[in-house]
């Protein structure tokens, strides 16, 4: 057997490795922020700062109850929507945009606005507009995070590799060629990080519009357990909402991430 | 079956990049386009291969099938060295494992393992890369293969390898070259006309035939060609050097002189004469 074969059997145990050895790092930084928590609760009441333990089990309480998973599921319900709204909008105006230069310097001020606008502004004209229904916070969600997605796309598509694109007429590429071999997996370099930024605002945008615009939700609840002066209750939704994204960024986002960048490390 | 090029002109702009070119590229020749920097070698390639259409003039490609290997080796850093080897063939329709196993085959051939196949360019070394860009030319089959100076980054014995492998594959095939380079002595080993450019705008001033079958020439004559091609008056001012014999001038005995006792001053070079 030549020897430049023998090095890959080795290989599938070494990344398993790094695997575990990332996902010990990760829960490392976890535990020692839980006991940072735990250790200033300690002088504190727990109206102010209610240990880890204290959170945890109203959180428990709170899904226990049943109420919970609603008010989980339509947060969850909204954030994506506005998500999956704006990926899709974002990604594919972006690119457009980034095929012409003057679309380009056309769209550079309007995402200027977009993104200098306060999220708090968008929700409460969103209020006006919309009323107290799911539009609200879906509307919030993509408008905040709709000029993330849009630059990054933009850039993908401009900074393409002119060679590349000769390339793609050199060797006759047709057109839906171009677009998976050679397009998609340069933007997708550039919108990946953008997507992940994006999907992680948009529970944070969610909550906020909830608080104020909705009557059920993480949010809504929030707002309930605030006018009962319920930190626990408050805590523990926080705690709902961290880490529903945490699970969503290292058993989603993360694999996903590493299967598309293989060609970066590799 | 050819390539011709009738009063071809471009233009970028109000600058003349290339003027009143005539050429013609009959099957299983080779010809060297030489000429210093931005004399519009590139973009007289980029025309032939389509890529840009001509501001007047005429460029009528008859081979079947024409592949260009760029200055650099521009592989898809996304795909593995096999994919970027078939991905003309996959642009063709080829299915999947037939496309595959001829490209591991020219892979090898090329010197490539299955284990540089598998990786992605950016752990491929610089050589390794340019015999990928290489192999993706060749699977095409072509009939004509335009080069621009492709292996101008390797170092010289990297360079001498893939320009063997590559003569050996010509002219067993009988495949039509179109290069263009600032180095003398690639042309000198890769062609039979070389025709010298000069820039502002790109024009081509003189042609040379070499009548020595490209097998057939060693490193030896490579390098009194080259030097004997040097001393073309039009090869001279075309790179901006000096007339020959200038810097001879008021010192000793010229070697313009002992060359042309020899019969081999420029002026034997030129043309129908050619070099034996």
């Amino acid at each position: 057997m030549p020897a430049s074969t023998t090095p890959q059997p080795d290989k599938a145990p070494r990344a398993w490795l790094g695997y575990l050895w990332r996902g010990w790092c990760a829960a490392f930084g976890l535990l020692i922020f839980l006991a940072l928590w735990d250790w200033g609760s300690r002088f504190y009441s727990e109206l102010i700062l209610p240990s880890p333990w204290v959170t945890f089990t109203t959180l428990v309480g709170l899904l226990a109850e049943g109420g919970g998973w609603s008010e989980l599921a339509a947060t969850a319900r909204r954030a994506l929507a506005g998500f999956a709204l704006s990926l899709v909008v974002g990604s594919a105006l972006g690119l457009l945009a980034g095929l012409s230069v003057t679309a380009k310097l056309m769209s550079r001020p309007v995402i200027t606005l977009l993104l200098g606008t306060p999220p708090i502004a968008w929700l409460v004209l969103a209020v006006l507009w919309f009323g107290a229904g799911d539009a609200t916070p879906v509307f919030t969600v993509f408008i905040v995070t709709f000029p993330i997605i849009f630059v990054a796309a933009l850039q993908g598509a401009h900074t393409l590799d002119g060679q590349l694109r000769n390339l793609a007429r050199a060797y006759r590429l047709p057109g839906r060629m171009i677009l998976t071999d050679i397009y998609l997996p340069h933007v997708v370099s550039y919108l990946f990080p953008a997507w992940v930024v994006a999907l992680a605002m948009s529970w944070k945008v969610a909550v906020m519009a909830e608080l104020l615009a909705t009557a059920d939700g993480v949010g809504a609840a929030l707002a309930v357990s605030r006018s009962h002066l319920d930190t626990a209750a408050t805590m523990a939704w926080i705690a709902a909402v961290v880490g529903l994204l945490l699970l969503v960024e290292y058993l989603l986002l993360d694999p996903l991430k590493r299967k598309l960048e293989s060609w970066r490390t590799a | 079956m050819n390539l011709l090029i009738e009063g071809l002109s471009h233009r970028f702009g109000q600058t003349e990049v290339l003027t009143n070119i005539e050429l013609n590229l009959s099957a299983g020749e080779a010809v060297a386009l030489v000429g210093p920097s931005g004399c519009g070698k590139t973009t007289l390639l980029n025309l032939i291969a389509g890529l840009l259409s001509p501001s007047a003039g005429r460029i009528e490609n008859g081979y079947p099938a024409t592949s260009y290997l760029f200055q650099q080796p521009c592989l898809l850093p996304w795909q593995t060295a096999l994919d970027n080897i078939a991905l003309g063939l996959k642009a063709r329709g080829m299915p999947r494992p037939e496309r595959e196993a001829r490209a591991r085959a020219l892979g090898h051939q090329l010197g490539l393992t299955d284990a540089d196949l598998k990786k992605f360019p950016s752990a491929l070394s610089g050589g390794m890369k340019s015999r990928v860009a290489l192999a993706r030319a060749w699977a095409l089959e072509p009939e004509l293969l335009l080069l621009d100076e492709p292996f101008s980054s390797l170092d010289v014995g990297l360079k001498a390898e893939l320009y063997a492998l590559l003569l050996n594959q010509m002219v067993a095939r009988g495949t039509s070259l179109l290069m263009v380079t600032h180095d003398l002595m690639e042309a000198v080993r890769l062609a039979d006309r070389l025709l010298m450019m000069a820039p502002r705008p790109g024009r081509i001033v003189g042609e040379f035939k070499l009548e020595r079958p490209r097998l057939a020439r060693d490193e030896m004559w490579l390098y009194q060609a080259t030097a004997r091609f040097m001393q073309a008056p039009e090869v001279r001012a075309g790179f901006g050097l000096p007339p020959s014999g200038q810097e001879l001038a008021g010192g000793t005995e010229g070697s313009a002189e002992r060359l042309s006792a020899r019969g081999q001053a420029p002026t034997g070079m030129v043309a129908a004469t050619g070099w034996r």
